[in-house]
């Protein structure tokens, strides 16, 4: 084994894989959040909240129905997806001509609600949701020991921001929402139902956290706190990514997990403070964020 | 027609001065009284986050800027105010100024940065900077981490009065905070208070008349951090103790609650928010974990059908100024 | 006239005495009731407080009996303004159990100053009874010295002589890291390296990788609750027990290994000053235990509780008042202790409860014949050596 600045390589690259498997979440919430955030102008402060409960719906599906993690990954974007368009039609389609502060703040008395509905039911300990059977076990890489289902959450979350990406930025249904976002009235002069597709984009944005929430329960066990302690650091995520590109959210989230798993390596002290720091930097360089368009 | 509408005016404007002169001598009154009926470790605390409340709307009200982070300067402030009591040994009254000239400088260090975006940005910077110095927090020795900062001896204030005793040290918190409340006041009424008001309402057009806005606006955070760090410096002298609960984000939150529920920009909304809030934890606590729905059940109402607040209502309905 | 005055004197003076003889006391069970010490404290500290009280009879001995419940989140500033509250408006006189060090640190400052009982059993930190003592707590079940020379001290012994520590960065965890690397050392051993991790912490892998790559024969884990639990599992998903390192769980209950299960759990140490499956009494109070807690089963902390209530209100009623705590506090101190759980013992000076602390190890599956028969005690420590002389407490009570 060689050293990189007097420190095996070994610990190195296993901190780095540990802070790509971060990544990947960073990468999969900040890109729902900018999904929301192009369609409907405001930040979702419910992400957290609902990317927590996509871990807790596929925790009571396996207690109480006895259903699994693999029909999870497909039912539990569909349930949480539906509460997010009921909570498009109740409450922010009703906020659209106010500040989007406003939206802001909502969102976050909705997180508080879920958030606490949560915790009065299963407390603040987490509940342990087992790892799928397929994906038991895990390979030695000479430099670490990568368990099988770690793996598997880099890749099918890489899969997950591909597609997410193709289908908004080179497909027709992408090209509607992107030209809604930029003048929903000509759209809708075109014949298409533009609030439609604000809700169907709010909902599909809830989707993606609650698929996020299910492949994190194996990993971080299912907490409801679990979305408040990741969201405040997505929201730096996409401060530092800016909002304007889809590709921006994705790079930035996988990229700043890597940071991360290097910082634990050589500054270990700063390893969860890095990502603020970096804000702060790229604020002080390029206020509208590395992939934003200035505002 | 004009003269008619001359002495509407000044009717108005006497009405709104005798609106808020009533509101004030009501208040010092309740005030001065509450501690014979109340708990009066209660009616600090409240005291306490009325004063943090009028110094976040000093920024929401007034600029119309929303900070997610203000818990950092109230937290921040109270740890180094708890540290200044205990480890060294400086009396009360010298603790609560280090502490609030903590918040200032951090104020000026994280108002600098956030001031460069506005709206949601500005917002999610502002938590964002927050929760940093929240993990700074809990890991550095100063704060103690998880165990906080605990038994703060509250000491003499100026050498002379024992603020051990319960009712010395609410009437120096009760002095405190008034005289603040007052200083918020006289701010909004300055000719700077006008200039914020008139960012809030359109700063390209500020810009375009010669004010430096950004240094309107980073003047204001700076006052309003400091402020909100006179509040916890004070918090941690009636606890004699700070803990991470002040820096957490939950924590920002809630001043905004009480904010929003007592009324957005008006003078004495906050001060009515904070005393309903503190009291609905105090009272519902037995509730648990219901307490947070029932916050978040309050922000989805105020922000659907209540933007003006309960003092705004009523401000309204009353046709004066509160 | 004059008989009348002085017969409706005479009553009043009946009346006056006879209410004189009935003695309240309320007693406030401060614990974690929803977090990650819930399952170890919680729910079953309530229930075990309440047997006390049961078990006591208030009525035989002319008292009144009140048991209140609040949740302190494992906040110390929470954990310290319920306390308050308590004391000042609700008229509490005791508060017992107050799992999480540093909280029970805050609430033993608050009790000191409004004078009244603090009777720890949940937390763990030596400090209560060494230099932050106070002549009005007594710390009942268990503290990290004793967990650190016990298990540590047997480790060490049997060629685990190499540490890395995984430490919740908090007073209990930083005190258990203290006492036990002052064990491993004294013992000929090594302390590799140590890292600090949040409480209530979800993922260990990064520290996990760090405790893997020092090549320690033994990972310490000084937490406990939920992220002992967390540990261990994330542990075995990374290889690591199959890699050749072991765990030593520094603080674990009988809960804990429920929850991982014993095919996870076999083979660890840990110590306990209590079993539910030792003796005839334990059993029969376990039984009547589970009527509150099904499926369950008590563990020392739960234990401490019921047995501390119950000394607690022998002393208040041989001093006919709950009033003054420090002077409940003293007579629990020169009364010998006696309960169905813990045996005979003393309380010291120090307000450190004296008793034998047991050694177990986890049973297999295979050697497990019913539900709740996890461990084996494979020593016994005699009440005198389990926990630290008063000579080395540095606590201000005892050498002024």
């Amino acid at each position: 084994m060689f050293e990189i600045f007097g420190v095996p390589s070994y610990a190195l690259f296993g901190q780095l894989l540990l802070g790509l498997i971060n990544g990947s979440f960073y990468a999969l919430l900040s890109l729902g959040l900018a999904v929301i955030f192009g369609m409907l102008n405001i930040i979702n402060f419910t992400h957290g909240a609902q990317y927590m409960m996509g871990a807790f719906v596929a925790y009571m599906l396996l207690q109480y129905l006895g259903i699994n993690y693999w029909a999870a990954l497909v039912i539990v974007p569909i349930l949480v997806g539906a509460t997010g368009i009921i909570i498009e039609r109740l409450f922010l389609a009703r906020l659209q001509k106010l500040d989007p502060l406003y939206g802001l703040l909502l969102t976050f008395g909705l997180a508080l609600i879920i958030e606490g509905v949560f915790r009065n039911y299963y407390g603040s300990s987490g509940k342990p949701y087992d790892i799928p059977d397929a994906l038991q076990g895990g390979h030695n890489l000479g430099f670490m020991f990568l368990p099988n289902y770690r793996a598997w959450v880099i890749v099918f979350s890489l899969a997950v921001c591909l597609v997410t990406w193709f289908a908004i930025e080179r497909t027709r249904l992408g090209s509607y929402l992107r030209a809604a976002t930029e003048n929903p009235t000509l759209v809708r002069a075109f014949g298409i139902d533009v609030p439609r597709l604000v809700t169907l984009t709010y909902g599909f944005g809830v989707g993606l956290a609650a698929l996020a929430g299910v492949m994190a329960a194996p990993i971080y066990n299912v907490s409801p706190q679990m979305g408040s302690d990741i969201i405040i650091v997505v929201f730096a995520v996409v401060v530092i990514g800016g909002m304007g590109s889809i590709m921006g959210a994705i790079l930035t989230g996988f990229t700043l997990g890597i940071v991360e798993g290097f910082t634990k390596v050589f500054f270990p002290e700063a390893s969860n403070t890095v990502i603020f720091v970096i804000m702060v930097i790229v604020l002080l360089i390029r206020p509208a964020g590395l992939f934003g368009r200035g505002i | 027609m004009a003269n008619t509408a001359d002495a509407a005016a000044i009717r108005l404007h006497r009405r709104t001065d005798s609106g808020l002169g009533i509101a004030a001598v009501v208040m010092v009154t309740c005030l001065v009284v509450a501690p014979f009926v109340l708990y009066p470790v209660f009616v600090m605390k409240a005291l306490c986050f009325a004063l943090f409340a009028c110094a976040f709307n000093l920024l929401i009200g007034y600029v119309g800027l929303v900070s997610f982070g203000h818990a950092l300067f109230f937290g921040w402030a109270s740890y180094l105010a708890a540290h200044a009591a205990k480890s060294w040994g400086l009396q009360p009254e010298l603790a609560v100024v280090i502490g609030t000239a903590t918040a200032a400088l951090l104020g000026f260090v994280g108002g600098a940065i956030a001031i460069r975006r506005q709206g949601i940005y500005f917002a999610m910077i502002t938590l964002a900077l927050a929760q940093m110095m929240y993990l700074v927090a809990l890991r550095v020795k100063l704060t103690g981490g998880e165990d906080g900062i605990q038994d703060v001896p509250r000491g003499k204030l100026f050498g002379a009065f024992d603020l051990n005793n319960e009712m010395t040290m609410y009437a120096f918190v009760l002095v405190v905070v008034l005289a603040a409340l007052f200083l918020i006041y006289r701010i909004i009424n300055s000719p700077f208070g006008e200039v914020l008001k008139a960012i809030r309402e359109n700063e390209l057009r500020s810009i375009s008349l010669g004010y430096r806005t950004d240094r309107y606006k980073l003047a204001a955070f700076v006052l309003s951090a400091t402020l909100a760090g006179l509040a916890g410096s004070l918090k941690a002298l009636v606890f004699q103790l700070a803990s991470l609960t002040d820096v957490h984000w939950t924590m920002s939150g809630e001043v905004i609650l009480m904010t929003l529920v007592g009324g957005l920009g008006t003078v004495f909304g906050p001060v009515a928010g904070a005393f309903i809030i503190v009291a609905m934890e105090n009272y519902l606590a037995p509730l648990g974990q219901w307490v947070l729905v029932i916050q978040g059940a309050i922000f989805v109402a105020c922000v659907l059908t209540f933007r003006r607040g309960i003092v705004g209502e009523l401000a309204s309905w009353l046709r004066v100024k509160l | 006239m004059r008989l009348i005055a002085s017969l409706a004197f005479a009553a009043a003076l009946m009346t006056t005495a006879a209410h004189a003889q009935t003695t309240n006391v309320k007693v406030g069970v401060l614990t974690d009731m929803s977090s990650l010490y819930a399952d170890d404290t919680g729910p079953g500290s309530v229930a075990a407080a309440k047997m006390a009280v049961a078990d006591f009879n208030p009525a035989a001995h002319n008292m009144k009996v009140d048991i209140i419940v609040a949740d302190h989140q494992n906040k110390p500033d929470i954990g310290s303004s319920i306390a308050r509250q308590w004391f000042d408006t609700q008229n509490v006189d005791a508060i017992v159990d107050v799992p999480n060090s540093a909280v029970a640190l805050a609430v033993s400052d608050v009790a000191r100053e409004k004078n009244k009982a603090l009777l720890v059993s949940g937390a763990a930190i030596s400090d209560l009874t060494g230099p932050k003592c106070s002549p009005n707590t007594v710390h009942w079940t268990y503290d990290t010295w004793m967990l650190a020379h016990a298990t540590a001290g047997a480790l060490v012994k049997n060629g685990g002589d190499s540490w890395f520590f995984l430490t919740s960065d908090y007073a209990f965890g930083h005190a258990l890291e203290r006492d036990a690397t002052a064990v491993v050392l004294a013992n000929g051993g090594k302390v590799l390296g140590s890292v600090a991790h949040p409480l209530n912490n979800q993922d260990f892998s990064s520290f996990l990788l760090q405790a893997q790559q020092s090549k320690a024969k033994i990972i310490g884990l000084a937490n406990a609750g939920g992220d002992t639990i967390n540990s261990i599992k994330q542990g075995a998903e990374f290889g690591i027990t199959a890699g050749g390192q072991h765990f030593a769980a520094l603080l674990f209950y009988i809960g804990d290994v429920e929850a991982l299960g014993l095919k996870v759990a076999q083979g660890l140490v840990l110590t306990e000053t209590f079993y539910w499956d030792m003796n005839d009494a334990t059993r029969a109070w376990t039984k009547r235990w589970q009527v509150e807690r099904p499926g369950k089963y008590p563990n020392m902390n739960q234990a401490g509780v019921y047995a501390a209530t119950l000394h607690y209100l022998k002393a208040v009623a041989a001093l006919k008042s709950a009033a003054d705590g420090k002077a409940v506090v003293d007579e629990m101190k020169k009364m010998p202790t006696d309960d169905p759980l813990f045996g005979k013992g003393i309380i010291r000076a120090d307000g450190r409860k004296i008793h034998p602390a047991y050694l177990f190890q986890v049973k297999s599956p295979a050697e497990s014949k019913y539900p709740g028969d996890d461990y084996i005690l494979k020593a016994t420590i005699p009440a005198d050596q389990a926990f630290r002389p008063m000579k080395d407490d540095n606590c201000p009570l005892v050498t002024n």
